[in-house]
């Protein structure tokens, strides 16, 4: 069953790779437009590194994610999710972990080339992938709820200004961790709280993204 | 289908009433269906069909009444009740870009049913379906898309049947089949609420009609939301 919603998601973002990859390009485009517009100080760019390279990971990742449940609303599949013998968290929960890996997974590949253009060193570049890699999945959770959310209003606005403050948490512990690893020192405590961000984005998010779309449903 | 395990089914609606945008749309409706039973409902735009059997379906709220199935006072929201009731809406609830069988085996994982490529193959067939199987559901036309959603009812062997405007872009040979379909469903013991403006070709005594637009108590002025 839960195979089912993978692998149709699966299907649909290679059917549509457009969409998929939009937000590895937004990504790269971002992360490469900074050094350009800064300068060649290679001591400014490292210092800005952490943070650039989060909030072109976080804004990739909203984009695009308004339209998330959209197309099930407008095709009536929707009501048939809200139907069937699996709890609608659980399905929901299976296809945000899908489109994490359609959406995150190229991030996190591409991050090492971001990170190198900024001279990071190879410890910190190691701690990007970790940090990106415990924070990618809130978001893209955050993200799913902000699109239940705002399900059937037009505008992208709306969901930017429901997920944005919610994320700044893992915003902030995600790039103090590349910071800390950058400057030789531990980067185990924010990528714990990045960990706990997880657990907690795991346990109530799903419940609370079925609950949103059941109201969109009414 | 086996007649036996839905022999005893029976759904029963007392006092049901739904709001919708503010307004009263049903109030006070009873109805009582048996196994092997159907109902249509008629009434004009808006007299509230599509809200009748989406409160039914547990996808929205009702304000007042009680619903049995099988003697059994529930919520229709209840997860034991819902998963005995296949729903058509308007729409087939299909993705375009997923071919006519993708979207069917989905469907039917969605509700735990088997995946029984000869019986599929064979219900396709009475729907005149089985060239269009691996063509893009964005590529069907409005009949076939109505045709693969009834193939999704029939497959999913669920003894109740909640189907609005099942006949909507139907041809004539279509709507025929829609019929044979509804027949032997009730046949086998199934439970039936079809929504309809057409009318359904079937014989006289099969189904009994409820007609949402003559309700007395709607013509009463709409009280406020409470």
């Amino acid at each position: 069953m839960l195979k089912a919603v993978f692998v149709r998601e699966m299907r649909l973002a290679q059917r549509r790779p457009a969409q998929a990859l939009g937000g590895l390009l937004f990504f790269v485009l971002v992360g490469s437009l900074f050094p350009l517009a800064l300068g060649p100080d290679s001591a400014l760019l490292q210092q800005i590194a952490p943070g650039v390279v989060w909030v072109a990971a976080l804004l990739a990742l909203l984009l695009g994610q308004h339209q998330l449940f959209e197309g099930e609303l407008a095709d009536g599949s929707l009501e048939q999710w809200a139907l069937a013998a699996t709890p609608l968290w659980l399905l929901v929960g299976m296809k945000v972990a899908a489109q994490w890996l359609i959406a995150a997974v190229p991030l996190l590949l591409a991050a090492p080339v971001l990170g190198w253009q900024y001279g990071m060193t190879a410890d910190a570049v190691g701690v990007l992938l970790a940090a990106l890699a415990l924070g990618t999945p809130s978001l893209s959770l955050l993200a799913a709820l902000g699109a239940a959310l705002t399900l059937g209003l037009r505008g992208q606005l709306l969901l930017a200004l429901v997920v944005l403050p919610l994320s700044i948490p893992i915003l902030i512990f995600g790039s103090h961790a590349v910071t800390q690893a950058s400057l030789g020192l531990s980067a185990a405590p924010a990528l714990n709280l990045l960990g706990a961000c997880l657990c907690l984005a795991l346990l109530a998010t799903p419940w609370a993204i079925a609950q949103a779309l059941r109201l969109a449903l009414e | 289908m086996e007649p036996t395990a839905w022999a005893d089914l029976s759904l029963a609606v007392s006092g049901w009433g739904c709001v919708r945008n503010g307004r009263v749309l049903l109030r006070e409706l009873s109805f009582e269906l048996g196994a092997g039973q159907l109902l249509v409902l008629k009434g004009r735009n808006g007299a509230g069909k599509s809200t009748l059997l989406r409160s039914l379906a547990g996808l929205m709220p009702w304000r007042a009444g009680r619903l049995a199935w099988a003697g059994q006072t529930l919520a229709p929201s209840a997860a034991p009740y819902q998963q005995q009731l296949a729903y058509l809406s308007h729409q087939a609830g299909m993705n375009d870009a997923l071919t006519a069988l993708e979207n069917l085996r989905f469907a039917l994982a969605l509700q735990d049913q088997a995946w029984n490529a000869a019986h599929v193959a064979r219900t396709l067939a009475t729907l005149g379906l089985q060239d269009l199987g691996a063509r893009p559901f964005g590529r069907l036309s409005q009949g076939q898309r109505r045709r693969l959603g009834l193939a999704r009812v029939v497959l999913s062997d669920r003894p109740l049947w909640l189907l609005d405007e099942p006949d909507n872009a139907l041809d004539d040979e279509g709507a025929l089949c829609l019929a044979d379909m509804l027949r032997a469903h009730c046949a086998a013991g199934g439970l039936a609420v079809v929504a309809t403006h057409r009318g359904l070709a079937l014989a006289e005594g099969l189904a009994s009609t409820l007609d949402l637009s003559n309700l007395p108590t709607l013509n009463t002025p709409p009280e406020a939301a409470c």
